[in-house]
């Protein structure tokens, strides 16, 4: 049976490692590196980085880290910010990333996703949709949050599944950092409305959170930043506790 | 040494990384003729069949592979394993090696699942061999994939998984071996497998 996968995102700002709340306030959190060897220790289902001020600065910074990553992980690396050319995509893909996230740049670029899909697999593109509100209200933003989109999440939602995009990352920009649980509602709605598989994201503050987000709706992986920045939550603690909540989780030896 | 086969399609980089943190000696090779200082291929790979298809017979892989058959241990993972097949039904009709006999089809999923599968799921042993010390059934890998193998022999499944109903997630055959998951992003399980690989002769 395909597992419920707990995906620990590492927001990186020209290169060092930063959390926010509601895409703003964000304040440095470590450094990249040395959070990259405890996920790895710790056999975090995947990981995610997203470069939240993309310039050409940050760009090189990201590679950099993803080609850490690379060699000193044995999971899935997803990685976005700032995407815009089938080239970058290619750039990231050499560094060692395994999923590209595209966000800003997906919205009204049909195209693209097309031609990166071709290229790629549509198991390598991940379409990332930011919104505020929730449910009916819902709308969804891009350039981290400061540019509203006339759409919907569940309209943007169908129109990536329907381009064949590989995953979809809802992320929301109301919950995010706050640690005071998921938008289950919207995350289950939209869940139900795409082929592909969903990685709900925001809010994420205790392992509550996760188990009542998994079973709630029929989403594919969660993913979570402050849940593990601060405090003392780590990935083996969240799969011994959906374990125990009946959440199908993944195995390792050790933990059986 | 073990020749990582790089036909333009996919991330090598991330088989060699795994390859070195086992300090095996592993390198990419790009062109058919670096094959005779090999000892042992890997055939990695993602992206489409059709397009994977023509990047080895074009650069002359295709031929080779077909040639060496089982005498050297070639290993294929993901879309390379695919490529051991006889067809695909991916984007069209395409041959594939013909290396192991049966073809690769569209994931036939009922319910609501979703399509790739992707993420974690569990191995069933369906026989043991070299490849398989250590490995213990009910331990989870990572997939990606939409399409997958249906070997015409039974015989040649090494690993079942399920999404949905049963499905192949390995095959060997003499010294074929095609796993439909990432050993290079499956941790320590997927490293134990590599390590296995090494050891065969």
């Amino acid at each position: 049976m395909l597992k419920k996968r707990v995906i620990p995102s590492l927001l990186l700002k020209n290169g060092r490692m930063v959390k926010g709340i509601n895409f703003d306030n964000f304040r440095e959190t470590g450094e990249a590196k040395s959070a990259i060897r405890i996920y790895s220790s710790q056999d975090a289902d995947e990981l995610l980085f997203i470069d939240i001020d993309p310039n050409p600065q940050s760009r090189l910074s990201l590679i950099d880290i993803v080609a850490h990553a690379a060699k000193e992980c044995f999971m899935p690396l997803t990685v976005g910010g700032g995407i815009k050319t089938l080239n970058d995509i290619k750039e990231l893909l050499a560094a060692g990333a395994d999923k590209i996230l595209i966000n800003s740049h997906a919205y009204g670029n049909d195209g693209f996703i097309i031609d990166a899909i071709d290229l790629f697999g549509a198991q390598c593109i991940v379409a990332g949709i930011d919104y505020k509100g929730s449910a009916e209200s819902a709308i969804c933003w891009r350039n981290s949050g400061r540019e509203c989109l006339d759409i919907s999440p569940y309209m943007l939602a169908q129109k990536y599944d329907s381009l064949g995009v590989g995953e979809i990352f809802l992320n929301s920009i109301d919950r995010d950092g706050l640690k005071n649980g998921y938008d289950v509602q919207t995350i289950k709605q939209i869940a139900d409305l795409v082929s592909c598989p969903l990685i709900g994201a925001g809010g994420a503050g205790n392992f509550e959170h996760l188990e009542a987000a998994f079973k709630n709706s029929s989403v594919s992986a969660l993913s979570c930043a402050s849940l593990f920045h601060f405090g003392d939550n780590n990935p083996i603690r969240a799969r011994s506790y959906l374990r125990n909540a009946s959440v199908p989780v993944r195995r390792l030896r050790e933990e059986l | 040494m073990i020749g990582i086969i790089n036909y333009e399609m996919g991330n090598l980089g991330s088989v060699q990384n795994a390859f070195d943190s086992l300090y095996i000696d592993a390198k990419v090779i790009s062109s058919p003729k670096e094959i005779s200082e090999c000892s042992k291929l890997v055939l990695p790979g993602v992206g489409s069949f059709k397009q994977a298809m023509l990047n080895l017979e074009r650069q002359g892989w295709a031929g080779e592979l077909k040639k060496i058959q089982g005498s050297m241990p070639i290993m294929g993972i993901c879309l390379g394993m695919q490529l051991f097949f006889e067809s695909s039904h991916e984007g069209g009709f395409s041959e594939g090696l013909g290396l192991i006999e049966g073809q690769v089809n569209k994931f036939d999923i009922s319910e609501n699942l979703k399509l790739p599968h992707v993420g974690w799921n569990t191995l069933i042993a369906k026989k043991t061999n070299i490849m398989t010390k250590g490995i213990s059934s009910e331990i989870d890998v990572y997939f990606v994939h939409s399409y997958i193998c249906m070997p015409k022999r039974i015989e040649d499944i090494l690993f079942t998984s399920n999404y949905g109903s049963e499905f192949v997630a390995a095959v060997s055959k003499d010294n074929i071996y095609g796993f439909q998951f990432h050993p290079e992003k499956s941790q320590p399980i997927g490293l134990k497998l590599l390590n296995n690989f090494k050891k065969l002769k």
